[in-house]
């Protein structure tokens, strides 16, 4: 794979000319559609889309990468957390062409080539620490910028610093848990 | 959410130039429209609330006073694209002044704080659950459309600074931390560069809610610059909300103290969570000065600061909240070891 996909940004345009048309300031080049180029889970990627388009949806429905999960599209759940150059964000508050450059990792992006999980994900599944499993992803993209972020010392810290990231099935225990284990193999490491 | 076209602003005066044309309106609906950390924007464009024809992206502006903590001994100038986990991971400012990095660490979720950058922090705008909803009629979002919360559900609403267009909060909470201080912003603007009281830039709702700060769409802000007295290392910020982390403030407040022995020497109190506005309560601190810190003086300062309150239907235990925050704050503000 050359890991060099251009998405194509004709059906999105089509869509929205079936909207009034916006006033557009005069002198201000540019359409709705805007060239973005980043690196994926290590790989280089260019792709062409509507500006609307937010980093998770370009992520899900461009890039092919479903693991990064949509809850709320609002900032209020977590379960859209990327890392945006090592520091963990959310996917749904960015807009897909303000990463130009930027390197984005996704839960796809955690394991080793041959299939080894990192420390995160092992410790999420020793300690049980999903149910449903929706939130998880995101749970563990943010686990790891939280024990980055060094505010992993104590359950009290954990639960601080991991509260952007809510579970419905309530695996909160778990997950601290699954957190604390990771940071002692992440310190390892 | 309405179609826009994006723009990457490569240098302050590209940004400004984008705007040249932006009208004589409030930036907030304005044709062209800055964008930050993107978090309030983003969001609020989703919604239907902003509708910018065109959004500048001033993130890859290269200078780097924009995203500069610059400290000396008497004051600290934050750049407007340091973000706001940064601040609240700085050691000296922990040091310096904990209420500035206290009211940061307390907000949002830390990967919104990762993404939201100073600048757009201070102009965020309010929760209103029907300003969020473009369903219902309102003031700020529509003007001369009609207060859907006046007479509904405001429990989250204001109970100072309220007028009878628009009783909305401002849920920020370093603004706070920065109106105590007396904190100033940096400005550019097509017609150059200007330097105001932080105290100044947000305007009460009035009888035009829809005009927020006294911002013209073309002016960014630069930078935020904070005195630093040595007693601010004697300061707090303590939010109330209702679940204990990623949550608005109900009541907060933000307090430093000057003491000499027990007697107050100087008090800073913003509150935050009842007011429409960032909210300096100057006659409770001048209640304070001179007097010894106790529960008795504090408590009268607190009633002080929520004389003129105006609660509503759902939001009146905000008065009595508000009331013990502050008191609560100044107690234990003032028993910190400098
Ligand atoms: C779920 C959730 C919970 C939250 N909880 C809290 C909380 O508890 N406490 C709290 O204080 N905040 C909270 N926030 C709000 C958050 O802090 C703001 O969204 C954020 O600080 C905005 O910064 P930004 O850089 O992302 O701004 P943007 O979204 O990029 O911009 C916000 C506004 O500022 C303008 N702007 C940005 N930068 C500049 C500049 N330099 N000059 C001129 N104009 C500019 C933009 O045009 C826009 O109007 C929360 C947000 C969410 C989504
Ligand atoms: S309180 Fe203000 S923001 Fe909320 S509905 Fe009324 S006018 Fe709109
Ligand atoms: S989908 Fe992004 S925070 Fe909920
Ligand atoms: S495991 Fe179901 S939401 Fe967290």
């Amino acid at each position: 794979m050359t890991g060099t996909i251009t998405a194509s940004a004709i059906p999105f345009l089509a869509a929205a000319a079936d909207r009034p048309e916006t006033a557009r300031p005069s002198g201000s080049a540019g359409n709705a559609g805007t060239t973005v180029s980043m690196r994926l889970n290590g790989q280089p990627y260019q792709f062409s889309v509507d500006a609307r388009t937010s980093l998770l949806d370009l992520l899900r429905d461009h890039a092919g990468l479903t693991g990064t999960k949509k809850g709320c599209d609002h900032g209020q759940c977590g379960a859209c957390t990327v890392l945006t150059d090592g520091q963990r964000t959310l996917s749904c508050l960015s807009f897909a062409a303000m990463n130009e450059g930027r390197e984005i990792t996704t839960i796809e992006g955690l394991a080793t080539a041959a299939g080894e999980l990192h420390p995160m994900q092992q410790a999420f599944i020793d300690h049980d620490a999903f149910q449903c499993g929706y939130c998880t992803p995101g749970q563990i993209l943010s686990g790891i910028g939280c024990v980055k972020e060094g505010r992993a010392d104590n359950d009290a810290d954990i639960r601080e610093y991991m509260s952007g990231n809510l579970c419905r099935c309530a695996a909160y225990p778990n997950i601290v848990a699954a957190v604390k284990q990771a940071r002692h193999e992440m310190e390892k490491a | 959410m309405l179609p826009f076209s994006y723009e990457r602003a490569e240098t302050l005066d590209d940004a400004r130039k984008a705007v040249s044309d932006g009208g004589e309106q409030p930036p907030t609906s304005a044709a062209v429209q800055f964008i930050a950390g993107g978090t309030n924007m983003s969001d609020y464009m989703r919604l239907g609330v902003n509708r910018p024809a065109h959004l500048v992206d001033i993130n890859p502006i290269p200078d780097s006073s924009l995203r500069t903590i610059a400290i000396t001994e008497s004051e600290v100038r934050l750049g407007a694209l340091v973000r706001m986990s940064e601040v609240e991971d700085h050691p000296g400012i922990n040091q310096r002044c904990p209420m500035l990095a206290e009211s940061l660490k307390l907000a949002a979720s830390r990967q919104i704080r990762n993404m939201a950058s100073l600048g757009g922090n201070i102009l965020q705008r309010t929760r209103c659950e029907y300003f969020r909803e473009t369903s219902w009629p309102c003031n700020k979002r529509d003007p001369g459309s009609g207060c859907a919360a006046m007479d509904g559900f405001n429990r989250q609403h204001a109970v100072l600074g309220t007028s009878d267009a628009c009783i909305a909060t401002y849920h920020g909470d370093f603004a706070q931390a920065l109106i105590a201080l007396d904190a100033s912003v940096e400005i550019l603007g097509q017609a150059g560069s200007r330097r105001m009281r932080f105290a100044e830039l947000h305007r009460l709702p009035g009888d035009r809610p829809e005009i927020e700060t006294v911002l013209r769409p073309d002016e960014i802000i630069v930078a935020i610059a904070v005195s630093l007295p040595a007693w601010a290392a004697r300061s707090g910020y303590l939010k109330i909300r209702d679940r204990q982390s990623y949550a608005f403030s109900l009541a907060s407040a933000a307090v430093a103290l000057d003491l000499s022995e027990e007697t107050v020497r100087d008090v800073r109190i913003a509150l935050g969570g009842v007011a429409t506005v960032p909210w300096r309560a100057t006659e409770a601190e001048e209640a304070l000065k001179g007097k010894a810190l106790t529960e008795e003086t504090a408590t009268k300062a607190a009633e002080i600061a929520f004389s003129g309150a105006k609660p509503r239907q759902h939001n009146a235990f905000k008065v009595e909240l508000g009331k013990q925050t502050l008191v609560r704050a100044l107690m234990d503000v003032g028993q910190m070891r400098i």
